[in-house]
This record gives C-alpha cells, sequence and structure tokens, in this order.
C-alpha cells in the first residue's frame, strides 16, 4: 500500500534550523522502538496535524515530534536514541591523553 | 452603564470561539498511517482503575441505545466546522454499571493514539462513540469504524480510531498533551497550549 498522506523528513530541515544551529538534514538517527538506522530525512513526515510527526519508516513508531506555537516550541525525541550529526573534521572526544 | 456599549451582535449563527474561522469540508488531521481496523476484530474497551474490564464487540455496540447528536466542533489548528450529524453511543450508557472513583480518563486508539480528559467531561450528555457520520458509515480517515466525540473540547480530544479508555485516579497526558498541547483544550477559553 502506498501511503501519500505524508512527507519525507527533508521537510525537518527548515523548521528545526529554527531550535538547531547545526545542520540536520545529513543527519543520522536510530529508532528507539525498532533499532533502525539512517537518515534523519527518510523519515515519514506527518504534517496535517497539530504538529509535524516523524516517524520510522521500517516500524511506523514516532522518532520525533515538533509543535509550534507562536512564541514557544516543543521538541520530543524519545523515539530516538541517538543523532549522529556530521561536523568538520576535529580531534575526537575524548581526546587522547 | 456606559452609553456606548451595544452588547452582543445578534446573529442567526452563533459564535466561534476565539481565534477560529468557519470551514465548509472537513479537513483530514492525522498524525500517522490510517490504522485499518475489521469490524469482526473490532473492540472497545473501558478498564477502571482496579483493572475491570468492561468489552464491547461491534454488534454489541450497535445493539446499545443510539444518539444523534448535531454538534458544532472546533479543531485547534483553527478551523470550526458547524451543525456536523453524528450518531452513536453516548458515554453515559458505556460507563453505566461501570464502578470507579476515578477522576480522569486516557483514551487509546488502534495506531497507538492517546488523548486524556476528565472523566466528568465523558457524562452528562456530552460525549459519544460515534460510528456514523452525515448519515453514512464514518470514513477511515475521520476516524471509522468509530471515533470519540467530544465537541465541547478541541477536536484532538476526540480521538480518532477510538479503541478503549482507561479510568485513572492521577491524570496521564496524551500524545499531543506530552507535545505542548494544553491537558484540557476548552475552545471558547482558547486553552491551545500548556500556560493558555
Amino acid at each position: 500500500m502506498t501511503d501519500l498522506s505524508y512527507l519525507d523528513g527533508n521537510m525537518l530541515d527548515g523548521p528545526l534550523r529554527e531550535l538547531f544551529a547545526v545542520d540536520l538534514s545529513g543527519a543520522t538517527g536510530r529508532c528507539d522502538n525498532c533499532g533502525r538506522t539512517g537518515p534523519m530525512a527518510g523519515l515519514h513526515v506527518y504534517s496535517h496535524a497539530p504538529g509535524l510527526v516523524g516517524r520510522c519508516p521500517a516500524c511506523t513508531q514516532v522518532m520525533i515530534r515538533l509543535v509550534r506555537a507562536p512564541d514557544r516550541a516543543w521538541l520530543d525525541l524519545r523515539g530516538t536514541t541517538f543523532l549522529q550529526v556530521p561536523l568538520p573534521l576535529d580531534q575526537p572526544h575524548p581526546r587522547p591523553l | 452603564m456606559s452609553p456606548g456599549f451595544q452588547g452582543r451582535p445578534r446573529s442567526a449563527e452563533p459564535a466561534l470561539p476565539p481565534g477560529q474561522y468557519l470551514t465548509e469540508d472537513f479537513p483530514v488531521l492525522s498524525a500517522g498511517p490510517t490504522p485499518k481496523v475489521p469490524l469482526d476484530t473490532w473492540e472497545f474497551v473501558l478498564t477502571a482503575e482496579g483493572g475491570a474490564e468492561f468489552r464491547w464487540s461491534w454488534d454489541e455496540l450497535m445493539g446499545l441505545p443510539q444518539e444523534t447528536p448535531t454538534v458544532d466542533i472546533h479543531c485547534v489548528t483553527r478551523w470550526s466546522k458547524l451543525h456536523t450529524n453524528w450518531q452513536g453511543v453516548s458515554l453515559d450508557t458505556l460507563l453505566d454499571g461501570v464502578d470507579t472513583a476515578a477522576r480522569y480518563a486516557l483514551v487509546h486508539s488502534y495506531g497507538g493514539y492517546t488523548t486524556n480528559l476528565p472523566l466528568d467531561d465523558l457524562r452528562g450528555g456530552r460525549a459519544w462513540v460515534a460510528h456514523t457520520y452525515d448519515g453514512g458509515p464514518l470514513p477511515a480517515e475521520h476516524g471509522g469504524p468509530a471515533r470519540l466525540l467530544v465537541p465541547h473540547l478541541y477536536f484532538w480530544k476526540s480521538a480518532k480510531w477510538v479503541r478503549g479508555i482507561r479510568l485513572l485516579v492521577d491524570d496521564q497526558p496524551g500524545f499531543w498533551e506530552t507535545a505542548g498541547y494544553h491537558d484540557y483544550g476548552d475552545p471558547w477559553r482558547e486553552q491551545r497550549y500548556q500556560g493558555d
């Protein structure tokens, strides 16, 4: 079945840029439910809703929720175990002793 | 007395809650994929705070006294729709005979959605499990086979694809209520977000 009611995770870039200084378009995330690790751009984002709901493309569980009020925003990443964000080359942490 | 005071304008149409606009169509909002729920496996379960369960199959729900409310609905995304016609079973009927001291309810749906509200708001002829809209079976995109209908609160409280209600001693916030939306959601007091 083809579900046309969602967008792909690339649409999260603009809304999240308001909150984060880093560019999340190249970030990798791990689904806390099924363990799938893949690009956040691959999420299924339901936007015809009171907020943005990004779901794992494998198990459909919620990985990210973003609610935007006129003067506030709420970000829920409970369903994302980690975000791996590409950064410019630097010494790794922890640094060598 | 203020000489310039004209009173409330009189109109045949009721005023809309603050910040709402009127729509004639029926927008489809959804936080996830639409679950497909066959009627032969559909069930509605009320769970009391002590764990006692009260279950209805589809046929059993249809065998209960039916009501046909005509109500105005108000979505937190600012559209309102007036005079919508439904058929369903009153929560007063479903709660009749359920022995409970709970003050709160957590509604849960096929597909995993949840929403919370005070148990009192499910009583007094103000809430239904609705299965028919405008004379026909409730379409899946609008929550069919059956959805909760609690029109005096913002429409996110009227959970689509309703599966059951847990009666709780302590309030437990649901899907949108844990993501910034108001715990109660009275459209006439414009309780959209936490702190409103």
